[in-house]
């Protein structure tokens, strides 16, 4: 066979990380090539260069190492017995690839997985290859998120997060039972290890800077995780509560969800269909109620319908607040910012705007019509100087009135 | 005296601004005109280009502020506001930060009342000029020009369109990211050009003054393409964050097209290529019986073959898991009745298990072989094989619910755990299943038959070992 050229590689292995949810590229220490003798920057804010027709956002270039693997997870198109096309990148290509991509302003920096080649650590070690080259021999001061292998040693992992803005472990399953069903060549207690070894650096590492400027920065951008969703039984309930764990345990700066999606050359255990996307919009959304709206967990487990999952037709602050009617109606001159965070329809940013602006003027509807995207939304469940929903909160229909006509476009979708 | 006696009542004040992002000079301007108290109803602002006939008869001179004035107050937000603001390309916009910051010195705390309609504009047109600025950010492409001269080296150039007048603004951008790479980028408000040392600007340009294309494009195209998962098209989530205006000059734009129209088979390709449609799996041991028999997921049920299924009570405890039929299990449509299936008979016996209680099957449902002349020679079924089987073993062992399954071979242990384990590692001892049930593993009575002597002899006991760990376990659970 002739060897594959560049084009085909990249083909093969950009192909192969499609499933990966995460493109972030925020939140890492700012940096800049000035007086340097690389190139690239980060300032706080990620930059989606690009969005692909599914509508997710292209920040990194997102590719697998190689994706041969010795591993035989199911839900992976890229397991041992899987028959897709294979391909190696050499660690030198992937910093080529990435430098000529970057200076041409196509990306924010590098995202980087791999299949397990030989042994974790010889995985483990090449992909921290690359990131050295990047950051030693070119100066890179571009993004670098590192996918990191539970099983490698720790130390190589420590590696990874010296020269990576950002490492993810991936629990894979939100059950121990779906993991050891669906990736037999995986352990739960393992990977959490290694999460919890991870934030241990992180504290280590941020403790040191305090004391000594010039201590090295550990993955500034933090770890994350992905959780694939709808490849087993696990209701919304196990996923919401699965998440919400290792965000205490493991202080991650993110958990994506990802749908299961159909893959050439699937495994028979799973099932064959469309990925449950307005699920996973879902669980985006009550992801962020736990974190920016003051939602505990539990709360979004009482959003959740006798099935442990949430409704697919209404977000899930809708559904807590249709559950919990007797915390409406919300008066808008009086109530405190955590009682107006639950009325559906007002976002954190509209909820800031409606406390700074009602010290100079009490509220009326129309006022708050001209703060918020929709006021239908949010009229039943709010009262102003002008406005009292007597007999709305309590309809029983009120769900079918609220409930969007046509399937809503996902806005967190990573 | 007032101030209001500086002023010619009727007397308008024109301001010609030099450049149209020029803040400092609006605010200068501002700053004397509100300390002279004219009001914003008596003075236009004309930026480079724009149309000054209204107040053809304005005063152009600026008025001199009292020497009593009072300092003029703007608060922070009004300040980073309008810094970002009078970069968007609205005519109005001057006059409308001249109007905000004549009504915050009545109401200094006028900001924070986010339903007033002037309030709402400003932080509108910020918006407007922050989302350009990111879009500029991101959707800047360079293309590389390669001189012949070689002190010149490598220069990055980019045609862009923005928006509003922000080309300036974002110099510092591009060149923090860029500091060791010469570029320009072109636009029709103005070009900007970097030579890794210093800054310099340019007329405005067109498009043709930029590179056509880039031998880099062809990579990006294929990472662009092959990234986007097909099964998971959105339209309207990619146009919401990178409208049609911007395509023209992004390289991979002009896939989109084919993309979104190739998706659709894309998908129903790739599950069509993962195994048949999906469907619900049977619920009766009969029903799968059925389909095995219809089953051609995988090439052994391509071969000239009947699938065999397990056989034994519905409600058995022990579950007896084989490789796969052979020429005379395929034959007859019953398992472990070849010669396999007499070895194992004679050891069970040895032992004292039933196996007319127990409930026998095997990992694979159909007799895998190639033809020797008459002859059907029996080979392994591959990994893959196995697996995709899985399915089936799986149905089968929902519905009798075994409390113990045994199983015999590596193939068949593959057939329940998912990995291939190592038989010499796990025999003797059982292995949690996720529903409860215990597995036991152990080898396969064909692997007996191909031993001899000394070897046979001890492989013998070691099954009859196995098998009667087995036995005390099941009366343990009984």
């Amino acid at each position: 066979m002739a060897a594959q050229t560049i084009l085909q590689k990249l083909e093969i292995l950009a192909d192969a990380a499609k499933y990966d949810a995460s493109c972030a590229s925020s939140g890492t220490a700012k940096k800049n090539s000035l007086g340097g003798k690389g190139i690239g920057s980060t300032e706080g804010m990620g930059i989606c260069h690009a969005y692909a027709p599914d509508g997710r956002c292209i920040s990194l270039l997102k590719i697998l190492l190689t994706n041969h693997c010795v591993f035989d997870c199911h839900y992976c198109v890229n397991r041992k017995s899987s028959n897709v096309a294979r391909a190696r990148f050499t660690p030198q290509e992937v910093v080529d690839l990435t430098l000529a991509f970057y200076r041409r302003n196509y990306i924010e920096g590098l995202f980087l997985s791999s299949g397990i080649v030989k042994n974790s650590n010889h995985t483990m070690e090449q992909i921290v290859e690359v990131a050295r080259i990047l950051r030693e021999e070119h100066d890179f001061r571009g993004y670098i998120h590192l996918k990191t292998i539970p099983e490698a040693d720790p130390e190589i992992v420590h590696q990874a997060g010296l020269y990576a803005d950002r490492v993810s472990i991936n629990v894979e399953l939100p059950t121990d039972s779906g993991l050891t069903r669906l990736a037999p060549d995986k352990d739960a207690r393992q990977i959490e290890g290694a999460m919890g070894k991870v934030k241990a650096d992180l504290v280590e590492a941020k403790d040191a800077r305090k004391r000594f400027r010039h201590a090295p920065r550990f993955a500034p951008a933090g770890q994350s995780t992905q959780m694939i969703v709808g490849a087993d039984a696990a209701t919304d309930a196990d996923i919401v509560g699965k998440a919400s764990r290792l965000y205490d345990n493991f202080r991650l700066r993110r958990v994506y969800y990802s749908a299961f999606s159909p893959i050439p050359d699937a495994s028979a255990v799973l099932p064959l269909k469309r990925p449950p996307l307005i699920r996973e919009h879902r669980l985006y959304q009550s992801d962020w109620l736990m974190r920016f709206y003051g939602y505990k967990p539990s709360d979004v487990m009482q959003a959740t319908e006798a099935d442990g999952n949430l409704p697919l037709d209404i977000d899930p602050k809708l559904a807590w607040a249709l559950k919990f009617r007797e915390a409406f109606p919300v008066d808008v001159n009086r109530a405190s910012k955590e009682q107006l965070l639950r009325v559906p329809g007002l976002g954190v940013k509209a909820v800031g705007k409606i406390l700074a602006s009602r010290r100079h003027r009490a509220l009326r509807l129309d006022d708050v019509a001209l703060l918020t995207q929709s006021i239908t939304k949010v009229r039943p469940f709010i009262c102003t100087v002008d406005w009292r929903p007597i007999t709305l909160t309590d309809r029983a229909d009120l769900r079918s009135l609220l409930a969007p006509k046509s399937e809503q476009l996902e806005l967190f979708a990573a | 005296m007032t101030a209001l006696q500086h002023v010619k009542l009727g007397t308008y004040y024109v301001v010609h601004l030099p450049e149209a992002d020029d803040f400092d000079f609006w605010r200068e301007r501002a700053r004397a005109l509100v300390q002279s108290d004219v009001p914003p109803d008596r003075v236009a602002w004309v930026e480079p280009g724009g149309s000054g006939d209204l107040f053809a008869h304005g005063e152009r001179r600026m008025p001199v502020p009292p020497m009593d004035a009072k300092p003029v107050r703007a608060n922070r937000r009004f300040v980073s506001l309008a810094r970002n603001a009078i970069l968007h390309s609205d005519p109005e916009r001057f006059a409308l930060l001249y109007r905000l910051l004549w009504r915050l010195q009545s109401s200094p705390r006028m900001m924070e009342d986010k339903a007033d309609p002037d309030v709402r504009r400003v932080e509108e047109l910020d918006k407007n000029v922050r989302r350009d600025s990111h879009k500029m950010h991101a959707f800047v492409r360079f293309r590389l020009v390669e001189s012949e001269d070689e002190d010149v080296g490598e220069h990055y150039v980019a045609w862009f369109e923005p928006d509003h007048h922000i080309l300036r603004a974002n110099a510092g951008f591009f060149m923090r990211r860029f500091s060791n790479m010469r570029w320009s980028i072109l636009t029709p408000r103005g070009s900007l050009h970097w030579d890794t040392e210093t800054m310099s600007e340019g007329p405005p340009a067109e498009r043709h003054d930029a590179p056509g294309g880039d031998p880099m494009e062809d990579l990006w195209r294929t990472y662009y393409a092959s990234i986007f998962n097909p099964a998971r098209l959105k339209i309207g989530a990619m146009l919401k964050e990178m409208p049609k205006k911007y395509w023209k000059n992004m390289p991979e734009a002009s896939l989109i097209p084919e993309l979104v129209a190739g998706a659709q088979g894309r998908e129903a390709r790739m599950v069509e290529k993962g195994a048949l449609e999906f469907e619900e799996r049977p619920d009766t041991l009969a029903a799968i019986d059925k389909a095995i028999h219809a089953c051609r997921k995988c090439p052994i049920g391509q071969l000239d073959n009947h699938a065999v299924m397990g056989e034994g009570p519905q409600d058995a405890a022990l579950m007896i898991v084989g490789e796969q039929p052979g020429d005379q299990e395929d034959q007859t449509g019953r398992p472990f009745v070849g010669p396999a299936g007499q070895l194992l008979d004679t050891h069970l016996e040895k032992v004292g298990i039933d196996r007319r209680a127990a409930y026998v099957t095997n990992a694979v449902k159909h007799f895998k072989y190639v033809q020797r002349g008459k002859r059907r020679l029996h080979q392994n079924p591959g990994a893959k094989e196995i697996d995709t089987c899985r399915w089936w073993i799986e149905g089968e062992r929902a519905i009798v619910q075994p409390k113990l399954v045994l199983a015999m071979g590596a193939s068949a242990a593959r057939g329940l755990l998912g990995k291939t384990v190592s038989i010499s590692r796990v025999r003797g001892a059982p292995i949690p299943l996720e529903d409860g049930s215990e597995l036991w593993v152990t080898a396969h009575p064909s692997y007996l038959l191909r031993l001899e002597g000394a070897a046979r002899e001890e492989q013998a006991q070691l099954f009859d070992a196995d098998l009667a760990a087995v036995r005390a376990r099941l009366e343990e659970l009984a």
